[in-house]
């Protein structure tokens, strides 16, 4: 829409998931804001210098220190009294799960009045699609390679919004671009509460995936129907599934048409499904508890 | 070019000079009468350029679309056909 705070002309690919999640966390917070950003795709491709898509302040840090960077700045925000602009720190998987993750630890246990949203895409995908914490098993990128040794990624994916709510921390919200407006009022909701905020929006990444780049949507909503990813709440410890489909669509509707997951067999696809039902099964078994 | 110490960008938004409709193999066209005015291209454009007019329905900036094709996909009436882009 003309207008929006995050301006067109960016260098985002055609079909960009994240590129997607950026112009909804703008339309939720509105411009009384300060966003910190991690290194990662969202950062190279909207300030191409001396150009910028932003239309709030935004500062580009280093990929381990988003979350630090944006500490400062609430903290410097309190002392000048300004305690109605918001920060956010925006981070992608890489800089949220792997490099940048001790600081975002450190920002959530120290209690920063701080929102930090990773977009996961589910690798390093600036940098040519390696492997990251946030990959899902049995995905193929360049550094797990699908093959006779291996089919693709060995490990589970980390479990983020998990670890983010460990923290003991007031809410952690999981999210996904097909389900835009749940994403913006968890922004809103998460910016209406004070002290450290987590919310991982999943957003798929077109040449990543190796997905055409009209299914962006698609896949991201695949997702979340085939129980792959759970939309899911935790305020003050409380855990509330947002999104419970009547019955879960087989995972092979997401996996199909994925470069990523083209060599999987029936037996992988098989694993995956088992693994996805017993994941979502024993989630959905928590739902209405106190889980911290 | 003048450079701003501490690489500053001093003014906000301003990829807007950057014309991205090059990019563009196929263009996504529009068919009005089709179009219920709901919204849904506009919140799933990842460039934000598709604007709903109260009469005319979607309208593109072709100056930025990209021609991934999203909006033409998650259509929910089918008012959005993508043809290959005559240069």
């Amino acid at each position: 829409m003309k207008g929006d705070l995050f301006a067109p002309g960016h260098r985002a690919c055609a079909g960009c998931g994240p590129a997607i999640a950026m112009r909804h966390i703008l339309r939720a917070s509105g411009p009384d804001v300060i966003i910190a950003q991690a290194t990662g795709c969202m950062e190279v491709t909207t300030t191409p210098y001396p150009e910028t898509a932003w239309g709030v302040p935004w500062i580009h840090v280093t990929f381990e220190n988003a979350a630090s960077v944006a500490s400062g700045i609430a903290e410097a925000l309190k002392m000048q009294g300004r305690e109605n602009t918001k920060v956010i720190a925006i981070g992608g998987d890489g800089g949220s799960a792997d490099i940048g993750f001790g600081a975002l630890s450190g920002m959530l246990e120290r209690g920063h009045d701080v929102l930090y949203i990773t977009y996961d895409n589910e690798s390093y995908a600036n940098t040519g699609v390696q492997r990251s914490g946030l990959t899902p098993m049995y995905a193929a990128t360049t550094t797990t390679p699908a093959g006779s040794k291996i089919p693709g990624k060995t490990q589970r994916k980390k479990d983020l919004p998990m670890i983010a709510a460990a923290h003991h921390i007031p809410y952690v919200a999981t999210a996904s671009i097909a389900f835009i407006e749940d994403f913006e009022a968890k922004i809103r909701k998460a910016l209406s509460i004070k002290g450290p905020k987590y919310i991982q929006v999943l957003a798929p990444c077109v040449p990543g995936w190796g997905i055409p780049e009209n299914k962006t949507i698609y896949y991201a909503r695949k997702a979340v129907e085939t129980g792959m990813w759970v939309l899911y709440e935790i305020e003050n410890g409380k855990l509330k599934i947002n999104y419970r489909p009547q019955k879960l669509a087989p995972v092979k509707e997401y996996l199909e048409g994925q470069r990523r997951f083209k060599h999987l067999t029936p037996e992988l696809i098989e694993k995956i499904q088992d693994f996805v039902k017993a994941e979502y099964e024993k989630l959905v078994s928590k739902d209405g508890m106190q889980l911290f | 070019m003048e450079l701003i110490i501490g690489g500053i960008i001093d003014e906000p938004r301003s990829t807007m000079k950057n014309k991205t409709g090059g990019w563009r193999t196929f263009r996504p066209v529009v068919d009005s009468s089709k179009c219920i005015k709901c919204g849904i291209c506009e919140k799933f454009c990842p460039e934000g350029i598709i604007d709903i007019d109260p009469e005319k329905g979607a309208q593109v900036d072709y100056d930025y679309c990209k021609g991934c094709g999203i909006c033409a996909n998650e259509c929910p009436v089918k008012a959005i056909k993508m043809e290959l882009e005559k240069k």
